[in-house]
C-alpha cells in the first residue's frame, strides 16, 4: 500500500498534536507513523495546507523535519483468537509483551501485534471446498480458552465460492485457512480480521431488548434492571464506589464475555482486576474469570490521545465477540476521562469550545458510542448482544455538568451514586430516588414468568415504600420521629429493613457478593410479608417499639445472612413461619394485657 | 555541536519565542544566556521555525537583542545518586545547601515514564501511623497515594510530619523525599526542623520551590522529587515516602503558564489537561513486581475556601487512592488531628487489613464505626431542630457515643501514638456503649467476641 511520494515532514508540535504542511496525501482518520521513532498517530484534520495528527504516544523529543508516513488505512483493531485474558493499551497493543520487551516502564514507539502470532490453535473448519459462503458466516472454530469457543467469521461484504479449505488441525492465526473466489478475484482468509475502531460492525437486524442481564446485585436486578444489549451509566463523585460497582458487575454479570476498559483511571486498579479476576472462578464454567475477560488499560498517566481511542478499541472487540453469538458486556471506567481527552485535544486544535470547554461534538460522539450497544441478530443468524455500562465522573460531583447530562440522553439505565450514602458506607451507594431504568417495564414479563408471578408487583411496592419513606423523612427532619402516627413509624422501620437488609450488599462477603434473583425475590417477599403482618398489629394499637423489641426488624436487616443463595425458597418459608409466630405472640400477649 | 541563537522574537510572561530555529525537539531543554548569567527553559510549542520556550527561572531581565539560546537536544534530566539523601535542591534539582553538585551514577528525564500496569505490584502492606483515625478508618498502605485535603490554618503540616515520623522506621531502608511548591519559607523550615528533631534529616531529600521562587520551577519541582523517589525506591530498594506540598500552588503555576500560552481554559481557568497533568505526578506512586522498594505519596493540598468541589481537590480525588480530609469545625472544637471521618477514605485499605495484616475484626469494626458515626450526624441535625431533651433514649445513646468518639478516638495530641491493637480495642469499647442490636454491620460471632456492652 506504499504510495510513491516525497516524504512528508513534521512542521509543528504542540503536546500530542503534530502538524504537517504542504501535503494533500493524507486522508481523514488515516493512521500514520510519526517521526524517526515511528510513533502511532491518527489524522484528525486535513486542509489544503496540510494535515493535523493526534499522536497516541509521548511526543517528547519530536521535532520539525522528522518524517511522517501514512498507512492508507484508518485506525484498526486486530481481531483474532488470543485476545481473551489479555491486557492491551488504548490502541490494542499487548501490555504484557510490551513489558517483556521494554521493561517495567512503558516506552514510546512500540509496534506489536495484539495477539501472539506464533501460538497454534486447533482449528475445526465448518465449510468445505465448493461451498458458497457469505459475509458474517462462521467458517471455522477453535477453543480460544477451555471455556470459550472462538468462531471465525467471513468478513462482511465478502461472498463467493470456497476454492481452498485447510484441513482441520493446528494453525497459527496468520496461516491461511480459506480461499474464497468472488467476482473481484480470490481472497485468502486466516484467523485475523482487522476492523476500523470507529465504525460499528454490521449486523442483520437490531432487536428490542426483552431479557435482563442478571448481575446478582440486588439494587440493580430487582430495582433498576438492565437488559441484555442495554446501555447504562454509573455517575458518581470520587469515593462513591463507581469502580467497585464496575468490578462487581464485571465479575458477576451473566455475560459470556467481559470487555473492561480502564480509561484514564488508576494503574493499581488495572493490576487489581488482573489479580482478582485470575483468582476468581466463573461459577458458570468453573474456570478462571480472566479467561472470559479482555482488559484495555489506558491509565491516567498514559498518553491522552490513546485514551480517546481506548473506548472504541474496546467496543470493537466487544462487537467482534458478539458476532460469534455471545452476550458481551463492556464496562468503561470512566467515560468522563474519555470526554476530557476529547476536550484536551480539541483545545490543542483550537476548536471553538461549547459548554465548559468541551467541544460541540461531545453529544454526537457520546451518542455514537452508546448506540453501539444492542441486542441483535448477527449476520450468521444468532441472537447476541453488547451491553454497555459506562462510569461517569462528574466534575465536583455535580450531575448537571455536560458529560453526565449528555450521557443521560443516550442511556436508559441511570444508577446514580450518592456521596452521602457512600459517607455512611452504604454500598452499593446507588441512590434509589435519583436512579431509574427505562427497561423496567420491558423486562417485567421476564421476571414474572421466570422468577415469580408477583415479582413486578412486589418490586413496585418496595419502590413506593421507599418513596414514602423519603417523604416521611422530610417531616422527621422537622419535628422528630416521635410525633408520627404508629403506621408511619412502621413504614419507616420497614423501609430501614429494605435499605439495610436488602439494598446494601457486601461485595467482600463471599455469600453476599452475588445473589441470584430467586433469593432477591424471597428477600423482598419476606420483608413485605412482615410489613403486612405488622400492620395488623399497629391497627390493634400496638406500638411499633413493642414490635421492634421482638427483634423481627433486626432479623430482616440481617436477612442476607439468614437465607442461603441455594434453596432460598425453603429457608424463606421457614423464616416466614417464625416471623409470623413472633408477631402472633405479640398480638396475643398484648390483647390479653388489655 | 549545538547552535547558539542570538536574540528573541518575543517575551510573554514566562515564555520566550525564537524564530528561524531548525531542529528543535518538543520538550527539550534550552539554555538561555543573558546579562546576569544562565537560565534554563524547555520547548513547549513548535510551529515550523518558530519555537516557544518556557523559561524556568522567569523572564525578568531578558531582552530581545542580548539573549543567546542553545538547544541541548535533551529533555531536562536529573543526576541521581544515593548521596542525594540529606541534601537540599531547588526546583530544577540544583543543590542550594552550599555543598557540591551531585555526581550521579545515572541521569534520568524528570518526566519519567508510566509504569506498565502489568508490572505493578498491588500494594498490600499497611503503614502503622499510630493515629487511630487513619489506622482504623483510612489505613495508609505502602505504595499508596493518599492526599491530605486541608485548608489554610489547619494542621496538615503537623499531621504529615507525624505520619512521616512513624512511617520512617529506623530500619535504614526508608527515606523521605520532600517537595515544597510555593509554600512559605516558614513552612519549609518547619519541615526541616521536624525532620531534624526526629533524626530523619540525613535520610531526607528536599526539593524547595518557595512562594517567592519562579513559578515555572514550581512545575518541575514535583517531577524532580518523584524522579529521585523512583530511583531510591526501584533502583536502591528503599521505601520512599514523598510529601508534596502544596498541590494547589502547583496547579496555579500550571494555570499561569497555560494562560500565557493562550490555551483555552477549562473550569476556573485551569487548563483542560489539569487531570492528565496531575495524574502524571500521582501515578508515579506504587510498587513494581520483583523489585523491593515502594513510592508512597502524601500530597498536601489546601482547598480554596474549604471547597472540596474546587477543581484541584476534585481532580486529585479522582486520581488518588482515597483522601484524608481535615475539618475546620472539629479543629475549632479542639480535636487534633481533625480528621473528618465520613469524607476520608482509603481505597487500598480493604486489601491491606484483616487477618493477615492487622486484625481479623478490622474490616467490620471500621464499617460499623463509619455507620454509627454517620448516625451521630443524623441525630445531631435532628437534635438541632427538636432539642436534645426530646430525643429518644437510643438517639441519646448515639449522641453520647459521638461525643466520646471525637474526644477519645479522634483526639490524639502530638506524640501520643497508639498501636493498631489499642486503636481497634478502643473502637470496640466505644461501640459497646451502643445497643448491640443497632450494630448491623457486624456478624454475631464477631459481636460475641468483642462486644462488651
Amino acid at each position: 500500500m506504499m504510495k510513491t511520494k516525497e516524504t512528508m515532514r513534521i512542521y509543528g508540535v504542540n503536546g500530542p498534536v503534530v502538524t504537517v504542511r504542504g501535503t494533500t496525501e493524507l486522508s481523514m482518520m488515516e493512521t500514520v507513523y510519526v517521526g524517526r521513532s515511528r510513533l502511532i498517530g491518527e489524522v484528525v484534520s486535513v486542509s489544503r495546507e496540510g494535515a493535523i495528527i493526534q499522536v497516541y504516544e509521548d511526543t517528547a523529543g519530536l521535532g520539525p523535519g522528522e518524517p511522517v508516513e501514512g498507512t492508507g488505512a484508518p485506525m484498526r483493531a486486530m481481531l483474532a483468537p488470543g485476545l481473551l485474558a489479555g491486557i492491551y493499551d488504548g490502541i490494542g497493543r499487548p501490555l504484557d509483551r510490551i513489558a517483556e520487551r521494554d521493561g517495567e516502564f512503558i516506552a514510546a514507539g512500540t509496534d506489536l501485534a495484539s495477539v501472539d502470532l506464533h501460538k497454534k490453535y486447533q482449528m475445526h473448519l465448518c465449510v468445505k471446498r465448493g461451498d458458497t459462503v457469505t459475509g458474517g458466516q462462521i467458517f471455522a472454530r477453535c477453543a480460544e480458552t477451555p471455556s470459550i469457543e472462538h468462531r471465525l467469521i467471513v468478513p462482511a461484504g465478502l461472498s463467493g465460492e470456497v476454492v481452498f479449505c485447510a484441513a482441520d488441525g493446528d494453525y497459527t492465526v496468520s496461516e491461511p485457512l480459506l480461499k474464497v473466489r468472488d467476482e473481484w478475484g480470490e481472497h485468502t482468509l486466516n484467523a485475523i480480521t482487522y476492523h476500523p475502531i470507529r465504525t460499528p460492525r454490521p449486523v442483520a437486524e437490531r432487536m428490542s431488548a426483552d431479557r435482563p442481564l442478571i448481575t446478582g446485585q440486588r439494587i440493580i436486578d430487582t430495582m433498576f434492571p438492565i437488559a441484555k444489549g442495554g446501555a447504562a451509566a454509573i455517575p458518581g463523585g470520587f469515593g462513591t464506589g463507581k469502580t467497585m460497582l464496575q468490578h462487581q458487575l464485571a465479575k458477576w454479570s451473566a455475560a459470556d464475555i467481559i470487555v473492561y476498559v480502564g480509561c484514564g483511571e488508576r494503574g493499581n486498579e488495572m493490576t487489581q482486576v488482573l489479580e482478582e479476576f485470575s483468582d476468581l472462578t466463573d461459577p458458570r464454567t468453573g474456570r478462571s474469570m480472566l479467561e472470559r475477560t479482555v482488559l484495555i488499560a489506558n491509565t491516567s498517566n498514559m498518553p491522552v490521545a490513546a485514551r480517546e481511542a481506548s473506548i472504541y478499541t474496546g467496543i470493537t472487540i466487544a462487537e467482534y465477540y458478539r458476532d460469534m453469538g455471545y452476550d458481551v458486556a463492556l464496562m468503561a471506567d470512566s467515560t468522563s476521562r474519555w470526554a476530557e481527552a476529547l476536550r484536551e485535544i480539541s483545545g490543542r486544535l483550537e476548536e471553538m469550545p461549547a459548554e465548559e470547554g468541551f467541544p460541540a461534538y461531545l453529544p454526537s460522539r457520546l451518542a455514537a458510542f452508546y448506540e453501539r450497544a444492542g441486542l441483535v441478530r448477527t449476520l450468521s443468524g444468532d441472537q447476541a448482544s453488547v451491553t454497555v455500562i459506562g462510569a461517569v465522573s462528574p466534575q465536583g460531583s455535580d450531575f448537571s455538568e455536560p458529560v453526565t447530562q449528555n450521557t443521560k440522553r443516550f442511556i436508559r439505565c441511570f444508577w446514580a451514586l450518592d456521596k452521602s450514602l457512600a459517607y455512611a458506607r452504604h454500598y452499593p451507594a446507588v441512590n434509589w430516588i435519583d436512579s431509574y431504568s427505562e427497561y423496567r417495564n420491558q423486562l417485567s414479563a421476564w421476571f414474572d414468568t421466570r422468577i415469580a408471578p408477583d415479582f413486578t408487583a412486589l418490586r413496585d411496592r418496595v419502590s413506593a415504600l421507599l418513596a414514602e419513606e423519603a417523604h416521611l423523612m422530610e417531616i422527621v427532619k422537622l419535628i422528630g420521629a416521635d410525633l408520627l402516627a404508629n403506621e408511619q413509624k412502621l413504614t419507616l422501620e420497614i423501609a430501614r429493613c429494605v435499605r439495610v437488609g436488602f439494598l446494601q450488599q457486601n461485595a467482600f462477603d463471599p455469600a453476599d457478593a452475588y445473589v441470584p434473583p430467586e433469593k432477591q425475590y424471597q428477600m423482598i417477599r419476606l420483608i413485605l410479608f412482615t410489613y403486612d403482618k405488622a400492620r395488623d398489629l399497629t391497627a390493634a394499637q400496638i406500638p411499633v417499639s413493642v414490635i421492634a423489641e421482638s427483634g423481627v426488624f433486626d432479623r430482616l436487616c440481617r436477612l442476607r445472612f439468614g437465607i442461603p443463595n441455594d434453596g432460598a425458597a425453603a429457608a424463606a418459608r421457614k423464616a416466614e413461619q417464625e416471623i409470623n409466630r413472633a408477631l402472633e405472640e405479640i398480638l396475643h400477649s398484648y390483647s390479653e394485657k388489655q | 555541536m549545538n547552535i547558539e541563537f542570538i536574540g528573541l522574537q518575543d517575551v510573554n510572561g514566562p515564555l520566550i519565542v525564537l524564530d528561524g530555529v531548525n531542529g528543535a525537539g518538543y520538550d527539550e531543554l534550552v539554555r538561555i544566556r543573558c546579562a546576569d548569567g544562565e537560565r534554563m527553559g524547555k520547548v513547549v510549542r513548535i510551529d515550523g521555525e518558530r519555537v516557544v520556550v518556557q523559561v524556568f527561572e522567569g523572564t525578568a531581565g531578558l531582552s530581545l537583542s542580548d539573549t543567546r539560546t542553545v538547544l541541548t537536544g535533551r529533555p531536562l534530566e536529573l543526576p541521581l545518586a544515593k548521596s542525594m539523601l540529606g541534601r537540599v535542591f531547588d526546583g530544577l534539582g540544583r543543590p542550594i545547601d552550599g555543598y557540591r553538585e551531585i555526581y550521579g551514577e545515572c541521569k534520568r528525564p524528570i518526566n519519567g515514564r508510566a509504569i506498565n500496569p502489568v508490572c505493578r505490584d498491588y500494594p498490600r502492606d499497611y503503614i502503622a501511623t499510630g493515629i487511630s483515625s487513619i489506622d482504623a478508618l483510612a489505613t495508609l498502605i505502602k505504595g499508596q497515594k493518599l492526599p491530605i485535603f486541608s485548608g489554610s490554618g489547619l494542621p496538615h503540616n503537623e499531621l504529615a510530619v507525624q505520619i512521616a515520623r512513624q512511617a520512617n522506621t529506623a530500619d535504614g531502608n526508608s527515606c523521605i523525599v520532600f517537595a515544597a511548591m510555593g509554600v512559605k519559607n516558614d513552612v519549609a523550615d518547619y519541615f526541616r526542623r521536624a525532620f531534624e528533631a526526629s533524626g530523619a534529616l540525613s535520610r531526607t531529600v528536599m526539593f524547595l520551590n518557595l512562594a517567592s521562587d519562579p513559578i515555572t520551577e514550581r512545575i518541575t519541582t514535583p517531577r524532580c522529587a518523584l524522579t529521585a523517589a523512583e530511583y531510591l525506591a526501584f533502583d536502591k530498594g528503599m521505601d520512599v515516602l514523598v510529601i508534596m506540598t502544596d498541590m494547589t500552588a502547583y496547579a496555579e503555576a500550571l494555570r499561569e503558564v497555560s494562560s500565557a500560552l493562550g490555551e483555552i481554559p477549562g473550569r476556573k481557568g485551569y487548563p483542560g489537561y489539569l487531570y492528565s497533568d496531575l495524574a502524571s505526578l500521582y501515578e508515579r506512586a506504587g510498587k513494581i513486581k520483583g523489585r523491593p522498594g515502594s513510592v508512597t505519596q502524601l500530597p498536601i493540598l489546601t482547598m480554596p475556601n474549604d471547597d472540596i468541589a474546587h477543581p484541584v481537590p476534585d481532580l486529585t480525588g479522582y486520581i488518588t487512592e482515597g483522601q484524608i480530609v481535615l475539618d475546620r469545625s472539629l479543629y475549632a472544637a479542639g480535636v487534633y488531628p481533625p480528621v473528618s471521618v465520613l469524607s476520608s477514605l482509603s481505597r487500598l485499605m480493604k486489601d491491606g487489613i484483616g487477618k493477615a495484616y492487622t486484625r481479623d475484626d478490622h474490616q467490620v469494626l471500621s464499617a460499623q464505626l463509619y455507620a454509627s458515626y454517620a448516625q451521630v450526624q443524623e441525630v445531631r441535625s435532628l437534635a438541632g431542630v427538636i432539642g436534645e431533651e426530646d430525643l429518644s433514649a437510643q438517639d441519646k445513646a448515639v449522641l453520647a457515643f459521638g461525643q466520646r468518639f471525637e474526644k477519645e478516638f479522634l483526639c490524639q495530641p502530638e506524640g501520643n501514638t497508639r498501636t493498631i491493637a489499642q486503636t481497634l480495642d478502643l473502637g470496640w469499647e466505644l461501640l459497646s456503649t451502643l445497643p448491640r442490636a443497632s450494630l448491623d454491620r457486624v456478624d454475631d460471632a464477631t459481636l460475641d467476641r468483642y462486644y462488651r456492652g
